[in-house]
């Protein structure tokens, strides 16, 4: 049976996504992690495409490997990380790591894959003129709006607090501090010293070695 | 023919990688994060195929929630993470343990 475009598209990425996958959890250096989690944010767009998923299919590019995994890499090459080496234990976690996933995986596939006939068997079919945007606009604007709203909102607190947690206060930086140039007093700037009176020819001489100098 | 148990199967691979993934990536914390990411975009593949497969945009809708948040917590748990690289200079999270859970 010759496989239809659309089958060899979902295989093509689902194993693109996969392997992208294998190698987020295996590489040693973050940084190519990080571009192999890019290499699975854009294979899992195609298969989200492949879904009429369109809107979010370009939300998954541009928000997630425009802006989040682009804050990822400043991160991780901001702070200079030392390739550590292998603590001991090590492997044996890895060895439970994977044991444990591959469980999940087995039992998931094993139910997933049981209900293969029975569900899901004949997509809806949209007609020419549907618009994914469009309709998740309109839902987004009508049905949900109040959490859109208060997406909005988490979006600004998230935003507040990253630059709250970050902000670092120069030691080295001038600024004029108002309050404290009212409130002054005439005690904490002028320091009135007693002395004995100066000679005055001695400090005429002073100044004009001075000038001649 | 694709159906739904296939997208359904690739989210749980990629969903047990994520969870392997955090297990194995113990080092690095910011491999933790991208763990978890791994983990959102599996969950957020069987939303889409679900809304797909069942003609429901709400699915769809859920997924720009998941979406957004996902956003703002990589936002802020990186500047957790730049905090603590600050004061500690480790970015492992087997030494950040002051509060002995």
């Amino acid at each position: 049976m010759l496989m239809s475009f659309e089958t060899i598209v979902f295989y093509l990425f689902a194993a693109l996504s996969v392997f992208a996958a294998l190698r987020v959890i295996t590489a040693r250096n973050p940084v190519h992690a990080a571009l192999f989690l890019v290499l699975a944010f854009c294979s899992m767009a195609g298969i989200w495409m492949l879904l009429e998923a369109e809107f979010l299919a370009i939300t998954l590019v541009l928000v997630y490997v425009g802006a989040v995994m682009v804050l990822f890499l400043f991160v991780v090459m901001m702070l200079d990380i030392s390739l550590v080496q292998l603590r001991a234990g090590f492997w044996r976690l890895v060895l439970f790591g994977a044991a444990l996933a591959g469980l999940m995986a087995f039992e998931m596939i094993w139910v997933l894959g049981s209900s293969r006939t029975s569900t899901g068997r004949v997509a809806i079919k949209h007609a020419a003129d549907y618009s994914n945007t469009k309709e998740l606009g309109r839902l987004m604007y009508t049905d949900y709006v109040y959490p859109f709203e208060i997406a909005a909102v988490i979006l600004l607190v998230a935003m507040v607090a990253a630059i709250a947690l970050t902000f670092r206060r120069r030691k080295d930086a001038k600024s004029q501090g108002v309050p404290e140039q009212v409130a002054v007093r005439k005690a904490d700037r002028l320091r009135l010293v007693k002395m004995p009176p100066e000679n005055r020819a001695r400090q005429g001489l002073d100044s004009t070695e001075e000038v001649a100098r | 023919m694709i159906v739904l148990s296939d997208f359904l199967i690739l989210g749980a691979v990629i969903f047990s990688m994520g969870v392997a993934g955090i297990l194995f990536k113990r080092k690095n914390i910011i491999n933790v994060l991208m763990a978890i990411e791994l983990m959102l975009l599996a969950v957020n593949t069987n939303f889409v195929a679900f809304s797909h497969f069942r003609g429901d945009p709400a699915g769809q809708i859920f997924v720009f929630f998941i979406l957004m948040v996902a956003a703002a917590e990589a936002a802020i748990g990186l500047a957790i993470v730049v905090l603590l690289f600050r004061s500690r200079r480790t970015i492992e999270a087997a030494d950040w343990n002051e509060l002995k859970g």
